[in-house]
């Protein structure tokens, strides 16, 4: 499927499962048909039997079209558990040059990227992480949209899935994040959806670093709290999922 | 492990047992971690089930209950769980439920049996309970200090040398050169039947003999010690140090059952303790005036941070240091008199509180008392004792034993009676129990004789063992008052902090420790009628009654032993870093350990005070 041949919209109205056999199909790099080979749940499976897997991109900045993924951090998981042992993060060098301002924020230098491998080299590792798993993300326009891009750079073809973002389920949790102008008034504060505010208010641990490994992590307690508080083991995944 | 998980892995290493586990198998522990979060009022684990995990709380906190449903425990972050199911056979033992939304890694059973085979501080941590890891880290204390490990027997290095009690004085000198020995025991009756009677040392001949001229033909009998201080061989050398520092004696006779092993020396345990709180002992009894003695008391101190440093326990520490007070009284009493003359009626000073319990530490005033005759006519008698009792009382203050704020001194003259009047009080107090009394009986009830007629103190100390045991009512009203005081342990086994003078979070390891601990001591053994004035010693006692269950004192006997030996510890730090000493502790100056076991401890003091809660208060007419 090349980059200039854009999938369908046929294809893309089709439920997950059926499209990702028809992508399949369609696919001409190996490691993008065997990650539509591995299949796709449907969308009445309860929560708790799916495999999901965490994800998180450091970026060189926020538009896809523009900037580089950086460093890659994931971790398989499910409502049950989240082993540590299948955690991987692996630090790419950009296509793009690394922005002075978010070498900071990263923590990773120059040095890190001159020894650093092209994404290209790690596909196979970070695939094989990703088949048959749900990725989980915060904040959904990065992840998804930065991994297409980055494939169809790489191997002319991009790459659809479902994602759940833990942010968009803390949007919907409150509506009403702006306080109004008297709560404002009264010194309260707007309600923030981002990673770590959003864990402070299901008790969960702060994390003095930051890497987009800690971040996957994070990501995927926090997805087990909002499960327990929210919803429930048995939610089908297709309430959840964008 | 991934680099990036170093967070996780930092975490760990915060919280025993992991704090001293080998790098490599911290990693390999990091990495076998399954994260699950759970909200409270999840069951965790149930009883009858199969345990797969150990348990660590990275965040909220988790009840732990006996099979019964009784609650066993609290368990919060940095804390495991678990544990033990994985070691029974994989059934669980304890059930666990999550009281508070919490976030827990899962250590999967192979990893905590590798972490079992290869790391031995983590297999003791967690092969044994809460109260037994306690008493594990004070042996190991322990064992590191030689006086603590090594017996008495240790230190006889020659035969006995004695001889019968009816030898001449110059006879018993000669035998003493000859064999070149400062101490002869003396015995009655020949071979076999000979039983050890008295001793004469080199000082008593120079004390008694030489200095009263005693014509050279003296039986030896009319100037020997008798009723005997004595150590078993089998003792430890600390408690031969207690009993000398206690006694102020400088030899000790030591039996094995009633067959004499030997005499040890103070120079015998001189060699093993460099603290030398015995030679400042010996010290204080050569200073002529208060200015000397004010001199010495400096060393205090010093002597205080070296026993601390050679891991002395917290008995011992208490005792030496009660010894020094006593010896510091002592002299100034007999430098009283000295000034003063002789007193016109004999009087018994006593020392009340911790330097009668033998458990002083530096951070003290003077709370003491005298006994007089009952022959004391206040209008003849009564100024020289005030002058005294000023003399003992401004004494200890310029040595560093500031004033009673309580006016708990002689130099009151409601507290120098005779005594009759004692007697009426202890009685009064006993008999018609009220918030004054009680107060009193709290200080006075901890009483020892120090100088003078001490048989006075002694019969203050039979009436109180003999009246409380018998008065329900007294009992229950003390016990009252000691629940007063709560350990600083909070909901989630997290410390109750207070602020003091010094705007620090702190919790106080007197009042909130080892003064509650004491009070529920002190409770039980007037009701169980012991003499006894030493916490430790009381626990004995009360061991001997059927009133707490063997483990139950152990575990008071820990937790005293270890808050004890926290504080001691806070107060030497102090000292060595030139501040002045207090018992506030801020809980980011302890060590993960000491955090750890101090819970324990407090634990303990505060399931003690819910049984005295329940023994006096629902069950305040059974009798012991």
């Amino acid at each position: 499927m090349s980059e200039n041949v854009p999938v369908p919209d046929a294809i893309k109205r089709l439920p997950w499962p059926e499209q990702y056999q028809t992508l399949a199909s369609m696919a001409e790099a190996p490691v993008l048909k065997a990650f539509y080979e591995a299949g796709c749940v449907s969308a009445q499976t309860p929560i708790c039997d799916v495999p999901m897997v965490a994800l998180d991109f450091e970026t060189t900045g926020l538009d896809s079209e523009e900037h580089s993924i950086v460093s890659i951090g994931l971790i398989p998981f499910t409502l049950d558990a989240i082993a540590l042992g299948g955690a991987k993060h692996w630090v790419v060098r950009p296509r793009l040059p690394l922005h002075q301002t978010s070498v900071t924020f990263h923590g990773i230098t120059h040095a890190d990227i001159d020894q650093a491998p092209d994404l290209s080299d790690i596909l196979e590792e970070v695939f094989a992480s990703l088949n048959g798993r749900i990725p989980v993300v915060h904040f959904r326009s990065i992840e998804r949209p930065f991994l297409n891009v980055a494939l169809q750079w790489r191997l002319d073809e991009g790459i659809r899935f479902p994602v759940i973002d833990t942010m968009a389920i803390e949007a919907h949790l409150h509506p009403d994040r702006q306080p109004t102008f008297l709560q404002r008034v009264k010194g309260e504060k707007p309600i923030s959806i981002r990673l770590a505010g959003s864990r402070t208010r299901y008790g969960l641990p702060h994390y003095a670093a930051h890497n987009a490994l800690i971040d996957a992590i994070a990501t995927a307690e926090l997805f087990q709290a909002q499960i327990h508080h929210h919803f429930s083991p048995q939610t089908p995944i297709g309430d959840l999922w964008l | 492990m991934q680099a990036e998980l170093i967070d996780i892995r930092n975490h760990l290493a915060r919280h025993s047992p992991f704090d001293k586990m080998p790098e490599e198998l911290i990693s390999q522990l990091t990495a076998s971690i399954e994260i699950s979060y759970v909200r409270a009022g999840t069951q965790i684990l149930e009883s009858g089930q199969t345990s797969s995990y150990m348990f660590y709380v990275r965040s909220g906190a988790v009840e732990i209950f006996r099979r019964s449903g009784e609650l066993y425990n609290r368990i919060g972050e940095g804390e495991i769980f678990g544990q033990f199911g994985l070691l029974m056979h994989r059934q669980v033992r304890f059930p666990a439920r999550a009281l508070e939304d919490s976030l827990l890694y899962r250590v999967p059973a192979e990893i905590f049996h590798h972490l079992f085979e290869n790391d031995e501080n983590f297999a003791d941590f967690v092969e044994i309970e809460d109260r037994s890891r306690l008493r594990s880290a004070l042996s190991r204390r322990e064992k590191s200090n030689e006086l603590m490990t090594s017996r008495v027997s240790r230190l006889i290095s020659r035969k006995t040398v004695s001889a019968p009690t009816t030898v001449r004085l110059q006879e018993a000198a000669r035998i003493m050169t000859d064999k070149g020995v400062s101490a002869l025991l003396l015995m009655d009756g020949e071979g076999d039947n000979a039983r050890l009677t008295g001793i004469i040392t080199d000082r008593d001949l120079r004390t008694r003999a030489v200095t009263e001229a005693l014509p050279s033909e003296t039986p030896i009998s009319e100037i020997m010690s008798d009723g005997l201080i004595t150590i078993r061989a089998s003792s430890y050398i600390f408690e031969a140090m207690l009993t000398m520092l206690h006694n102020n004696v400088h030899h000790l006779p030591v039996l094995d059952g009633h067959e004499v092993r030997g005499v040890i020396a103070l120079a015998d345990i001189v060699k093993y303790e460099s603290q030398s709180s015995l030679y400042l002992v010996s010290n204080i009894y050569h200073q002529q005036h208060v200015r000397g003695l004010k001199k010495i008391s400096r060393d205090v101190r010093d002597s205080f941070v070296r026993m601390v440093n050679e891991h002395a326990n917290s008995h011992m520490i208490g005792s030496a240091m009660a010894g020094i007070g006593r010896s510091f009284t002592q002299r100034l009493l007999e430098l009283g008199e000295e000034k003063l003359g002789p007193p016109p009626v004999p009087y018994c000073f006593m020392a009340l509180g911790s330097m009668a319990r033998d458990e002083q530490l530096v951070v003290t005033d003077q709370d003491n008392a005298m006994i007089l005759d009952d022959r004391f006519v206040p209008e003849e008698h009564d100024a020289y004792f005030l002058a005294l009792a000023k003399f003992v009382s401004d004494g200890l203050a310029e040595c560093g034993y500031t004033y009673c704020t309580g006016d708990i001194m002689a130099t009151n003259p409601k507290w120098r009676q005779p005594l009759k009047v004692w007697r009426s009080y202890f009685l009064d107090w006993i008999g018609n129990p009220r918030a004054e009394g009680l107060l009193n009986s709290n200080i006075f009830f901890d009483l020892d004789g120090i100088y003078g007629r001490t048989e006075f103190a002694e019969e203050l100390k039979s009436l109180v063992a003999d009246q409380a045991s018998n008065s329900q009512l007294f009992l229950t009203l003390m016990a009252r008052n000691a629940l007063n005081r709560t350990p600083p342990l909070g909901f989630f086994r997290t410390f109750v902090l207070e602020e003091d003078g010094k705007h620090q979070k702190t919790f106080n390891l007197k009042r909130r420790g080892t003064a509650p601990l004491s009070d529920l001591i002190r409770i039980h053994a007037l009701a169980c009628g012991s003499e006894a004035q030493n916490s430790f010693e009381r626990l004995k006692s009360i061991g001997k009654t059927k009133l707490l269950l063997e483990d139950d004192l152990d575990n008071l006997r820990d937790a005293l032993e270890f808050i004890s030996i926290v504080r001691i510890r806070h107060q030497a730090l102090s000292i060595e870093a030139g501040e002045e000493p207090d018992n506030n502790v801020r809980p980011e100056d302890l060590s993960p350990f000491e955090r750890s076991h101090l819970k324990d401890a407090f634990q303990v003091v505060s399931n003690a005070q819910k049984f005295l809660r329940f023994r006096y208060n629902t069950q305040a007419t059974r009798h012991v």
